[in-house]
């Protein structure tokens, strides 16, 4: 038979001794950190009728302190309307200052690093700070969550003017416009309907993420959350779960109905 | 004759080392149509930029009527950018604005922020801009947003624009290089026409020696940043087409335009 010319596939790793001793090395890890964590293998055995006493206790829910899961819940809702509300007015300035074909170079470095800080610690470090300096409650939750609104919603609006056709600003400049009124006549325009669209998802994250912070005393139903597990109250922990899956699920229901509205 | 427009010794290089423009001068001292052709990268975009300092000029100047264009503040420089309408390849419209906000756009130099926020310009503006929607072929569209509209009626949209500023100067950029030719001599015709009816001088970049020809009274010839060629559209002849662009069989380019002077003279 005539022989044919060769052929082979493609891999990610060429070298087949590299690529076999980088899969061994792998597995050799895996075994050597699971002994190494030091894993109480009883322990792991006692967590499951544990977890069966839990889920046991959580049943039937308990909705009878109503009062209390509505007030938390009322009060989670309000964090995340009110920070979502500073959130849009703080990202205008922040963000118009971090496009780079708006801002001078100064400016648009301050900006971003605002930006850039702000996004660096997770919202539970932030909320953590802030109930030292403010104390327990729902200040420090919407303070938290308006900082993680202004550098989300500030990226993206900074993000969307930079991609706008440069000849449309130029345009509006050689009017002979006003800064103001390039911003109201040129940017605004083009910008608004995705900035709302991303205020209003932002608006949806901010009450998933206000049930979060709550746990680390920042106010709103998550606290009431961490309150009930730290008594041993699953039943109406149970409660306030599903009472917190319903509130998302309306929420995303709702930032999907407007976003579809805008265009 | 009063000078309009008088260009000096302007050079441009840019931030790259590109030298851009190498001291271009010319005047235009009558309302006239100029075409300034050269090849792709001649520095005619530069050249027009410079005049409204969208692009800053290395050095030289830029006289407007008494107006020395390269020293004003920004301020100044506002105001004198309202004296000169700016027409664009692209249009550059406002893309979810309607035709009469893009129209009223062009009056922004000469209102406050309030007036322009709340939309409340004169009824001289709106009524300015009614009878340019009119007299572009655009009555009844002014409330129909400039992203619903053609690349010809974008066009006729930015010219309104310009023309909404009562400019001293018409800098036109490419302005039918993203339209057909049918669309393009349209374009170009209704250019010329209200430049003329306005008594406005124009600077029209365009790429196209034909079209050129056909409509302007005057041609400068840009290469390489510098003007090699500037007198009226009939001494276009083959040496000059060669000297703007390099080597190349004109004749055909050429005998277009003899055959429309003949029709022309008939």
């Amino acid at each position: 038979m005539k022989k044919l010319p060769e052929w082979h596939r493609i891999r990610i790793i060429d070298n087949p001794v590299i690529r076999q001793a980088l899969v061994i090395a792998g597995i050799i890890y895996l075994f050597w950190s699971m002994s190494s964590l030091d894993i109480d293998w009883v322990r792991v055995g006692k967590g499951f009728p544990r977890a069966a006493n839990i889920l046991a206790h959580m049943f039937p829910p308990d909705f009878s302190r109503w009062q209390l899961l509505l007030r938390g819940t009322i009060e989670s809702v309000q964090m995340a309307l009110a920070a979502s509300f500073f959130g849009m007015i703080l990202a205008i300035p922040v963000g118009i200052c971090g496009a780079t074909n708006l801002a001078p170079k100064p400016i648009y470095l301050a900006a971003r690093a605002v930006i850039i800080l702000s996004r660096t610690f997770h919202e539970i470090i932030i909320a953590i700070f802030f109930v030292k300096i403010f104390g327990f409650g729902p200040v420090a939750g919407v303070l938290t969550l308006t900082v993680a609104s202004t550098s989300f919603i500030s990226k993206m609006l900074a993000e969307d003017i930079e991609n706008m056709p440069s000849g449309q600003l130029e345009a509006v400049r050689a009017t002979g416009a006003g800064f103001f009124q390039f911003l109201n006549y040129c940017i605004s325009p083009q910008a608004l309907p995705r900035y709302l669209g991303v205020s209003i998802y932002r608006l949806d994250a901010n009450i998933r993420h206000s049930t979060v912070v709550g746990i680390v005393g920042a106010g709103g139903i998550g606290q009431v959350l961490a309150a009930s597990f730290s008594r041993y109250d699953y039943d109406f922990s149970m409660a306030i779960l599903l009472t917190i899956m319903s509130l998302v699920f309306l929420g995303e229901f709702f930032s999907n109905w407007v976003r579809s509205q805008l265009r | 004759m009063s000078i309009i427009l008088k260009i000096t010794d302007l050079t441009k290089t840019y931030p790259t080392g590109t030298k851009a423009l190498e001291g271009v001068s010319f005047t235009v001292d009558k309302p006239q149509v100029v075409a300034i052709i050269g090849p792709s990268g001649a520095g005619k975009s530069t050249l027009i930029r410079c005049i409204n300092r969208l692009v800053e000029a290395s050095s030289g100047e830029v006289l407007l009527g008494n107006t020395d264009i390269l020293s004003l503040n920004s301020r100044q420089l506002r105001r004198a950018r309202r004296q000169m309408g700016m027409i664009f390849q692209e249009y550059n419209l406002v893309e979810r604005l309607t035709v009469m906000e893009n129209l009223l756009s062009g009056r922004l130099g000469y209102v406050g922020f309030w007036t322009s926020y709340r939309r409340k310009f004169s009824k001289k503006d709106f009524a300015d801009a009614f009878e340019l929607l009119e007299r572009v072929g655009l009555s009844g569209y002014q409330n129909t947003r400039a992203d619903a509209l053609s690349g010809g009626e974008r066009q006729r949209v930015g010219i309104s624009r310009a023309l909404m500023q009562q400019p001293d100067l018409l800098l036109v950029d490419e302005p039918t290089a993203s339209l057909d030719p049918k669309t393009s001599r349209q374009i170009m015709r209704l250019i010329v026409e209200l430049a003329h009816e306005r008594g406005m001088p124009a600077l029209v970049n365009i790429h196209d020696v034909g079209l050129a020809q056909a409509f302007c009274d005057r041609i400068i010839g840009l290469t390489a940043g510098k003007i090699v060629f500037d007198g009226s559209t009939r001494q276009i002849t083959e040496q000059v087409l060669t000297d703007i662009y390099g080597e190349e069989d004109w004749s055909s380019t050429i005998r277009k335009i003899e055959e429309e002077n003949e029709v022309g003279a008939e």
